[in-house]
């Protein structure tokens, strides 16, 4: 029942996904109102999958599917917090099809990666996860902000005056939404990788520093640091930030995906 | 519809004259009652702007003097006047009224401003009883066609002067204007307007920088800012986000290298630089700078023309809103008044039928000797509905000729037919004698 849930939302998530690929092209505001409700109404969706899955105690807390599914959630939230707060749906021309592309893989694949030895460290293991998908999800969104702005800058540079009729928010408003995503993204990832490290070790007895999701998550936050640092030291932007925020992101892809190979996430079903 | 409208405009009058019509607000309900007292006139109502002077009429047969009320009212003789006059009759003053509200005769398509300019009129004459029936129901449509030519038509949504645009693409960079700061190098007219469109859209703190210090004071203290020497200019202009340059200097003195300055010490925050200089006070190499956005006249200029070229789009749209709204007054408003011409057929009809009624059942009531009550409801009930089957033919022809050519045949066929002028006669003297003899 949770995966018919499941689905559904993701039916409400492609009107999202169209929209982001719309949206890069012309204005609409009856196609932006139409995908914000959709976008509603698929997390209403989603929030009952997650719940109904947690109720039947069939949980998997290891399944990669499961997690793809929660940070599809997770990130979903951040963009309602946005919408509240600066009244934009542009941010969802990035987070939407990140969003929609986790929740079809959870949906479509329920085959779990199962980390069954985890099980005696499950407190650990759910504030690992909920930490680091947070972290995640507040880095979709800071990476779709710096690209939302070199958009926005280049169509204010270009000077056409077609350009200036934009569905795309001011400036700076773009600049703010991608600096909170990275303070508030920041913590959590740095607390969701030191968690994960502890669990690894106390449940391995050590940490395998070349494991490639170990390398890879290191790597991402330390290119988060460095976009946290230059952003708070120099005032980054532009260019030099979207250049950053991409590296994170495609750091953050990748370690994800190293999941299918990791020994760390795989050693138990392995 | 015996609409009248007489009036001038920006484009068939010049200042001078529009002028000598212009009517102060204090004078708009004195002018008013003047106009409806003005032989022929039934309603009257008078919209002065600074761009147009118009007297808007409901007459009694369509053909008000009005030229004759403008000559006296101004004391300006015909020559001078009736050269620029234009003069609107029936639908065509109703699209004029239309046009004006929904800002399609404005000097600027689409200023908002003349929607409540007419609102304003529209209530001085109102509170004077100047207008109350049939420029009342011409108003109202007016403002609801004005709102729908707003909401279904984009035709004052994009700015149309240089002074407009620079805010608007300021707001594209800053998002609110609150709290940020401008910097006007060079105290000409242009940049002060400008100037003066970003202070009043939230700017909070100005800056002014001139060769001549004394100007830079002079223009500071006008929006109570602060003048800073010409010398200091590069050190102080990083405090501004936005800058308006329009210095006469041959050179740009706004070059790459003050760009980078001004960004790091800025910590790479936005500039936005306004140049209406010519030549160009910045140059194109600065603006390529991240973060340095940078508008010439020339760039501006192209964002006004584009701006009116889409409002001139937009009209056309208007227009043809404009067209079916004035075909869709006149069908209703015709259909209404002809309906108020056998309302009072219908209604003399009922009574004389009510009265031939109540005349019968007296003749009949000695004969039927004592009912009971139960029969005088059966016999009350039998004739009526009589009256009603014999009444219900000739009251729908009536109502349904009410939107039709032959509306005033038709009354006058049912009033020959059932003797209605005699039986009003009938009435009313007897309504007059009981009033005597009370």
């Amino acid at each position: 029942m949770s995966l018919l849930w499941l689905r559904f939302a993701l039916a409400c998530y492609l009107i999202g996904l169209i929209y982001a690929f719309v949206a890069l092209s012309r204005t609409s505001d009856l196609f932006s109102r139409i995908a914000l409700h959709a976008a509603s109404l698929g997390m209403v969706f989603h929030f009952v999958s997650l719940v109904e899955l947690f109720l039947s105690g069939q949980v998997v807390w290891g399944s990669v599917h499961n997690g793809e599914s929660l940070l599809a959630f997770l990130s979903m939230t951040f963009f309602m917090v946005i919408y509240a707060i600066y009244h934009t749906t542009s941010p969802g021309v990035a987070v939407f099809p990140v969003v929609f592309f986790l929740t079809f893989v959870a949906a479509v694949d329920q085959q779990p990666v199962l980390l069954t030895s985890f099980v005696s460290h499950k407190g650990w293991l759910v504030a690992h996860i909920i930490l680091i998908f947070t972290g995640y999800a507040a880095l979709v969104l800071s990476f779709g902000a710096s690209l939302l702005y070199l958009v926005q800058e280049r169509r204010l540079k270009s000077k056409k005056p077609a350009n200036l009729i934009s569905f795309l928010p001011a400036l700076e408003v773009i600049d703010q939404i991608g600096y909170r995503s990275l303070l508030l993204g920041f913590p959590f990832m740095t607390l969701g990788l030191l968690t994960g490290t502890i669990l690894a070790a106390t449940t391995y007895g050590r940490v395998d520093f070349l494991d490639p999701v170990f390398l890879l998550s290191l790597l991402m936050w330390a290119v988060y640091m460095l976009m946290v640092f230059t952003r708070w030291n120099s005032g980054w932007r532009g260019r030099r930030a979207a250049v950053l925020a991409t590296c994170a992101f495609i750091a953050a892809v990748v370690a994800w995906a190293a999941n299918y190979f990791s020994t760390i996430h795989r050693f138990a079903a392995s | 519809m015996r609409f009248q409208l007489i009036g001038v405009n920006h484009k068939s009058a010049p200042l001078d004259v529009r002028e000598r019509l212009a009517i102060p607000e204090s004078r708009l309900p004195d002018t008013c009652r003047d106009l409806t007292a003005h032989p022929g006139i039934e309603e009257g109502m008078v919209i002065s702007t600074c761009n147009r002077v118009e007297l808007v009429t409901h007459t009694v047969n369509g053909h008000a003097d009005l030229r004759g009320f403008l000559h006296r009212q101004f004391q300006l003789k015909p020559e001078e006047l009736d050269p620029h006059l234009y003069e609107f009759r029936e639908t065509d003053a109703v699209r004029h009224i239309f046009r004006v509200a929904s800002s399609l005769d404005s000097m600027v398509v689409g200023e908002a401003q003349i929607l409540g300019q007419v609102k304003e009129a529209y209530a001085t004459a109102r509170a004077v009883g100047a207008v109350h029936g049939q420029l009342d129901q011409l108003f109202t449509r007016a403002f609801a066609v004005a709102k729908r030519v707003r909401t279904e038509t984009e035709v004052g949504s994009s700015s149309v002067s240089i002074a407009s645009v620079a805010v608007e693409l300021a707001k594209k960079i800053f998002g609110t204007l609150e709290g940020k700061t401008v910097f006007v190098v060079g105290a000409g007219k242009m940049s002060e307007l400008a100037a003066r469109h970003l202070m009043a859209h939230g700017c909070s703190s100005i800056f002014v920088s001139n060769r001549t210090y004394d100007r830079a004071v002079g223009l500071a203290h006008k929006f109570n800012g602060q003048a800073i020497k010409f010398d200091d200019l590069y050190d102080s202009c990083d405090r501004a986000d936005i800058v308006i340059t329009s210095t006469g200097s041959p050179h740009a003195i706004f070059r790459r290298e003050h760009g980078e300055q001004f960004l790091s010490r800025r910590k790479n925050r936005p500039m936005f630089f306004i140049d209406i200089a010519v030549p160009r006070d910045v140059s194109p190499e600065m603006a390529k700078l991240d973060g340095i956005f940078t508008y010439d006249i020339d760039d501006l200029q192209q964002a006004v023309s584009s701006h009116v070229a889409d409002r001139r789009k937009e009209a056309e749209r208007a227009e043809a809103i404009i067209a079916s709204e004035v075909e869709n007054f006149k069908n209703r408003f015709e259909a209404r008044i002809h309906t108020l011409d056998v309302v009072p057929t219908i209604v003399s009809l009922q009574d004389h039928l009510e009265t031939i009624r109540q005349a019968e059942i007296d003749r009949v009531r000695g004969r039927l000797g004592k009912l009971s009550p139960e029969q005088e409801v059966a016999v009350e009930a039998l004739t009526r509905g009589i009256i009603n089957k014999v009444m219900h033919t000739p009251i729908t022809t009536l109502k349904t000729a009410a939107k039709e050519a032959e509306v005033t045949t038709i009354v006058d066929v049912v009033r020959r037919l059932f003797n209605l002028q005699a039986s009003e006669k009938k009435t009313h003297s007897k309504t007059h004698s009981d009033d005597l003899s009370s």
